[in-house]
């Protein structure tokens, strides 16, 4: 029996948006909460289906062309995602998913709609058009978050082809900028954006495993302050290990 | 070959080096300059003078970096032959029985399957060693007789290549599933290479799975299918029809899309533990290797040997007695302990999900999970969080291997204990069991491979 008071995590069709592992950020997030004896629920929203209005927080993950495009279609047709986030729902949308909740992205050869949460829009380049278009960013990233979230340093894996760029006058602010690896691949050398509670990343699949603090920042916006957790020792020693492999001082 | 970017390189190091011939063991160290066997068989008149000359190229450059102790010879023979004669592929496979084998998970297996098969009808060639691009291939074919049949596995992206050059009887396509994710990762986009494929070679029949719809998709723009059903535990990288990218629908009995894409009717289907559909009857099959998904590797390859003629029984008969492929299945020993280890190899998530089949047949035995991310591992592990841990939950669990820490909080919010180990044997001493499963990646499962011996034998 799930309570009333159970924070409701939604992953967003899984099947469209799940390339590398995305659904690990549910896990991550559901098992921080019930470690601190508060109760979570994980609805999975299958693809085809209305996403659902009232959940605390919503997920989305990578994904290659096709789906990514049948992802954004799906969830233009409905406004309850829309409608959540103004009432101030968590959005963690990494990957194809960061650039699905931008303005718009490409795919095939076209550009599609996107959903407008975030005032980004994403291209293969933004270079001159006689450009060739930049290689497929592929690696290991780190991201030195930007300083009021009170995060530790950024660790994850990026692999995307697209360029992702603020809009002009746009609302929210850069997630942090790169130390290592691509990320928005813009000028500035930032990665992602932060807007309110809305955070699109190139940091991508389960990128909470290696970052617990941004999981606990995403948990405090639905629930205030959190207990303490004694969580297992095994999430800093993969910290401690990512860090040292990385050559990246914390 | 750790941390090399040359993929080919790596995949030629798995385990066995390859050789040439179906028979087990390979005869290399018999092999030298004078005892040369293309000098006393020399290639068929037949071949272009630029292809006998990249044939003895290969034999001396294959020969030579064997002696200096580099290991896979035939790669960099391979590479210098087809430089020097680009058409010699298609030289050295015309006039012979052959079947290209590819898919991500299963390739390797269906191939030995294959070769022991076709064996029952005279000598087969094969590059069973798992060097599976175009320079592998040639090795496997670049040997007298010429005219023996070939079972020869292709990587997934060199298939259209190869098969062009080739022009295989017959090509037998298991599956299509995330693999080594920053490599390649577009799914789809192997399935129209497939596809295209197809209308170049007319006269050959494809062994495809219905049950992979990007499979099934690719298949039916051959001319000739043989529809053979090995069940899937995996989906979740075909959801999306890869004709017309709507959504599929599935049930117990299939997948379907609105465009018309469907689920082939299988001829050939696994319809239970040790039994067969087979063209029209049932029948009653097994082989030593464990598990479903052997038997579905078991059964596209005999429905290749049919084309040419192999009875069914004949087949599975000589696919019996083959237990271990490149080390997969086998019992080896870990270490001092005394503790033996089922060697497994996963290395991706459709992979983590049949071995967790097969894990869940056998006593509920300790399991080490060995997990690198090398460059022929991908270098990505974030695929572990698509493998449901949480099955292993009251096994003991152990866990080693360079990329040990993320396996460790995979399990850790998988709440399954588990204790961490600098390598699977060190792992093995702490264990009171006797046997322990060992689930190895794939760099991990070469490194376990190259140090410890199989039961029975001393190093
Ligand atoms: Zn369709």
């Amino acid at each position: 029996m799930i309570s009333d008071s159970a924070t409701r995590i939604a992953l967003i069709y899984p099947e469209l948006l799940g390339t590398y592992g995305d659904g690990g950020n549910a896990i991550v997030l559901a098992q921080r909460l019930r470690w601190r004896g508060l109760a979570a629920e994980v609805i999975n929203v299958p693809a085809g289906e209305v996403v659902p209005g009232g959940c605390d927080i919503y997920l989305l993950g990578g994904g290659e062309d096709a789906p990514q495009v049948l992802a954004a279609d799906g969830l233009r047709r409905s406004t309850s995602l829309l409608r959540a986030v103004n009432e101030g729902a968590v959005v963690l949308a990494v990957c194809a998913g960061y650039q699905v909740i931008g303005a718009s992205f490409p795919a095939g050869d076209e550009v599609h709609d996107g959903l407008g949460l975030v005032d980004v829009e994403t291209r293969r380049s933004f270079d001159p058009a006689d450009q060739p278009a930049p290689p497929r960013a592929v690696g290991d990233i780190v991201v030195e978050p930007t300083s009021d979230l009170g995060l530790p340093v950024l660790l994850g894996y990026e692999n995307h082809a697209g360029r992702t760029r603020r809009l002009a006058g746009g609302r929210g602010r850069p997630l942090g900028v790169v130390r290592k690896g691509v990320g928005n691949g813009t000028i500035d050398q930032t990665d992602g954006i932060v807007d309110h509670h809305v955070i699109g990343t190139y940091l991508h699949g389960p990128v909470l495993a290696q970052n617990p603090a941004l999981a606990d920042l995403l948990l405090s916006w639905v629930h205030g302050p959190l207990p303490a957790l004694a969580e297992p020792a095994e999430i800093q020693l993969l910290r401690q290990a990512r860090l040292r492999a990385l050559d990246v001082a914390s | 070959m750790p941390g090399s970017d040359d993929f080919t390189v790596v995949g030629a190091s798995l385990g066995v080096a390859p050789c040439g011939d179906v028979q087990g063991l390979c005869n290399r160290r018999d092999e030298s300059w004078h005892a040369d066997e293309a000098m006393t068989t020399p290639p068929p008149r037949r071949f272009s003078t630029r292809t006998r000359a990249a044939l003895a190229v290969e034999k001396l450059a294959s020969s030579a970096s064997r002696r200096l102790g580099r290991g896979s010879g035939e790669m960099i023979g391979g590479k210098l032959a087809l430089q020097v004669s680009p058409r010699i592929l298609t030289e050295v496979a015309a006039g012979r029985m052959a079947v290209c084998v590819s898919g991500t998970n299963g390739k390797t297996t269906t191939t030995r399957l294959l070769a022991r098969a076709l064996g029952t009808l005279g000598p087969v060639k094969s590059n069973s060693g798992g060097a599976n691009m175009a320079p592998g291939v040639l090795a496997a074919l670049s040997r007298p007789p010429f005219d023996a049949a070939a079972a020869l596995e292709v990587d997934e992206i060199w298939l259209p290549k190869v098969a062009r050059q080739i022009l295989p009887r017959a090509v037998v396509l298991l599956n299509i599933s995330r693999d080594q994710l920053d490599r390649s990762n577009e799914t789809r986009r192997i399935a129209s290479l497939w596809r295209e494929l197809g209308a170049d070679l007319p006269a050959a029949t494809v062994v495809a799975n219905v049950d992979d719809p990007l499979v099934a998709w690719a298949a039916s723009g051959w001319s000739n299918q043989i529809w053979v059903s090995v069940g899937q535990n995996w989906t979740a990288d075909a959801m999306v029809c890869p004709q017309c990218a709507r959504l599929l629908h599935r049930n117990s009995s299939g997948w379907w899309c609105d465009c018309g894409l469907a689920r082939p009717e299988p001829i050939v289907a696994v319809t239970g533990p040790g039994e067969l559909l087979w063209f029209g009857r049932h029948i009653r099959a097994s082989i030593d290797l464990p598990g479903r998904v052997n038997l579905g590797n078991a059964a596209m390859a005999a429905a290749a040997a049919k084309l040419f003629g192999v009875e069914v029984a004949d087949a599975l008969a000589a696919m019996t007695g083959l237990d271990d492929v490149q080390g997969r299945y086998q019992e080896v020993e870990l270490g001092e302990s005394g503790v033996r280890g089922r060697l497994l190899l996963a290395k991706n998530p459709a992979g983590w999900v049949e071995m967790m089949e097969l894990l869940n047949t056998a006593p509920a035995r300790p399991v080490i999970i060995d997990f690198n991310s090398q460059t022929a591992d991908g270098r990505d592990p974030s695929w572990i969080w698509d493998v449901p841990f949480e099955r292993l939950a009251g096994r003991d669990v152990l866990v080693t291997g360079e990329r040990k820490e993320d396996m460790s909080v995979r399990l850790a919010y998988a709440e399954v204990p588990h204790t961490v180990h600098p390598d699977a044997e060190s792992a093995a001493s702490t264990v009171f069991d006797k046997t322990v499963d060992v689930v190895a990646n794939y760099t991990a499962f070469r490194d376990i491979l190259g140090r410890v011996a199989p039961v029975g034998t001393t190093r």
